[in-house]
């Protein structure tokens, strides 16, 4: 048995030169636009790397920020940084989840509330970050509460400032769980409540842990802020408590950076690094918990 | 744990029987003693819109009644508001009467959630949860009520034998219900509405998307569970609306004046032998002969 063939059909392409050339001109142009931001970053992670490799040692780790070149440490920016933007980064993800379950389950999508809640956080996301710090020095660490310069004053306000990126992040999670759960649930006799706890909510936490990092990434790398809300240039023990006055690992790089010493620049270098790992560190974790949240299904 | 009869359910099914139509002509007297709800020209909204207009029709015990008709006729939205999933769309309006054990549906006395414990739905698309097979039976039992580890593993397993599927899963009970083929999984959901000892099964379209092994496999078990679950079946398969039903609604659309989107409307109801052998409606018959829709 043997298929004729047709002549009347054809199989090859009926694209246009032309058209095959602008193809061409638009995957070149996707192509440098990729190479260049990876070009960037690895010339920059290079020489930093570079730079900052000799002060990589437990020295530099354990020692605290310092006004000396020689025993500029990084121990208590570290621990800082862990003690402002750990309790920012909870608090505003456990804010962030309730408002956007509030938002996507129990309001109406053309009602005023969303609306105006909607308006709000929009233009919240767009607000630089120094009028945070304003605004905390204003009513946080003066004004009415009058909580000073301390741990608690930063990590409220850094709090503020990543809420609406948490709370954009959870609405595109819980929004992105298929409306076949929810019917499913509600077929059952669950109430909105039940629901949202028992379905959306789990079926949401990949997308929400996904998300939420960007905010503390957002708040971990954050010194405008901090400058305006008292972080110290130089500390010589870690913070014990909420009370405490404190500094953070992008303040400190920015004042070795701007010593005139060279040897500072090591340590500006060394202080990236170890930033940068936290941040990597990060990532994995909101890796791992969204695999483990997959994997469960 | 699930009360079939109580005494003031009794007498209201009485009171509303009374002033309601539950016998059909040609359908044995004794029926009107076995419904268990009613719809009283049940008309849906969608905003504006009204989707369907005054359906009159009922549901008895030891019956599959069939829902069927052209596409866009508003079977599913009548089936949605017979146990109030219309509520979560937020433009949809009831209007009418649904009397459920003659208590209405839609009156203070019925509370959503409990509404949809007792009358349970399969939908046309199986929709496991992200979880085990195991913890989506157990999902419904562990919302509505507190059970013991081997009450529930007794509850699983009894709705997983109802619905046909515990022999394929009892060594896989731990594994993700997605694992299973789409049969498997629409068997699951039926498993699933079950766990919660429901009164009544809504199934919209249940075999749409099966082939006629698993269709077949489905068919049977209705059968099988309808003397315990008066149940009611969304088709688009007239041999199928013949083969399992008891009793058929034939919705039809009808354009009305003032808008251009039709109307949906229920044209005949009746025993399925009589609906098939001898319709009454010049629609009906060219719609079960497979002339339209
Ligand atoms: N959520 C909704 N909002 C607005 N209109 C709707 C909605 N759901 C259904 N409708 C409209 O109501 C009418 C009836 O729809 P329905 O889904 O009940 O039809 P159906 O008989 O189930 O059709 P099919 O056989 O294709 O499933 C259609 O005109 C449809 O466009
Ligand atoms: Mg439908």
């Amino acid at each position: 048995m043997s298929i004729i063939l047709d002549p009347s059909v054809s199989l090859t392409s009926t694209v246009d030169g032309k058209r095959r050339r602008k193809d061409m001109l638009f995957l070149a142009l996707l192509w440098f636009g990729i190479l260049l931001a990876v070009v960037t970053l690895v010339v920059l992670l290079v020489d930093t790397f570079l730079t900052g490799r000799s002060r990589l040692n437990w020295e530099f780790l354990s020692g605290h920020t310092s006004p000396f070149a020689e025993d500029a440490g990084v121990q208590s920016a570290i621990f800082g940084s862990l003690w402002v933007v750990l309790p920012a980064g909870i608090s505003s993800l456990l804010i962030a989840i309730g408002t956007a379950a509030y938002l996507e389950e129990f309001t109406k999508p053309e009602s005023k509330v969303q609306a105006f809640i909607n308006l709000t956080i929009q233009t919240l996301a767009g607000v630089p970050s120094i009028v945070y710090g304003i605004l905390g020095l204003a009513f946080v660490a003066r004004g009415p509460l009058d909580w000073g310069f301390t741990v608690r004053t930063a990590s409220v306000v850094l709090a503020m400032m990543i809420l609406p990126v948490m709370i954009v992040a959870s609405r595109e999670a819980i929004r992105a769980v298929p409306s076949s759960y929810r019917e499913g649930a509600f077929a059952l006799g669950c109430s909105r409540w039940q629901c949202v706890r028992q379905q959306v909510l789990p079926a949401a936490v990949p997308g929400i842990a996904t998300g939420s990092i960007l905010g503390v990434s957002r708040a971990l790398g954050e010194s405008a802020p901090l400058i305006m809300l008292g972080a110290l240039a130089y500390v010589s023990s870690n913070p014990t408590g909420f009370g405490d006055y404190y500094t953070v690992l992008p303040l400190s790089i920015y004042k070795y950076a701007t010593e005139a010493d060279s040897e500072f620049q090591y340590a500006a270098a060394g202080a990236i690094i170890v930033l940068l790992a936290m941040l990597l560190v990060l990532n994995f974790t909101a890796i791992v918990i969204r695999d483990r949240s997959r994997k469960s299904l | 744990m699930n009360e079939t009869t109580t005494p003031t359910a009794q007498s209201l099914i009485a009171s509303s029987l009374s002033k309601g139509d539950g016998n059909i002509p040609g359908v044995n007297s004794g029926r009107a003693a076995q419904i268990v709800m009613e719809a009283r020209d049940l008309s849906v909204y969608y905003g504006d819109f009204l989707a369907v207009r005054q359906a009159t029709f009922s549901i008895a015990r030891n019956e599959i009644t069939a829902f069927i008709g052209p596409s866009g006729c508003g079977k599913s939205t009548i089936l949605r508001s017979l146990n109030r999933m219309n509520d979560l769309i937020h433009s949809a309006r009831v209007v009418g009467t649904v009397l459920y054990r003659g208590i209405d549906l839609y009156g203070p006395l019925a509370d959503p959630g409990e509404v949809r414990r007792r009358i349970g739905m399969v939908f046309q698309k199986p929709n496991p949860f992200p979880k085990s097979i195991y913890d989506n039976v157990a999902f419904g039992p562990r919302v509505n009520e507190k059970f013991t580890k081997s009450e529930l593993d007794g509850v699983v397993e009894d709705s997983l034998r109802k619905a046909a599927l515990w022999d394929e899963v009892k060594d896989r009970l731990k594994a993700s219900a997605f694992s299973l083929s789409g049969g498997q999984q629409q068997r699951l959901c039926i498993a699933r509405a079950l766990a919660v000892n429901p009164d009544v099964l809504l199934m919209d379209e249940p075999c749409s998307a099966l082939d006629p092994i698993a269709t077949g496999r489905i068919e049977d078990l209705m059968r099988e569970i309808k003397s315990e679950y008066p149940i009611v079946i969304v088709t688009h398969n007239m041999q199928q609306a013949a083969r399992v039903s008891d009793m058929t609604a034939f919705f039809s659309v009808e354009s009305t004046g003032d808008t251009n989107r039709p109307t949906g409307m229920l044209v005949e109801y009746d025993r399925t032998v009589d609906m098939f052998s001898h319709p009454h409606d010049e629609r009906t018959l060219s719609y079960v002969s497979g002339r339209m829709g």
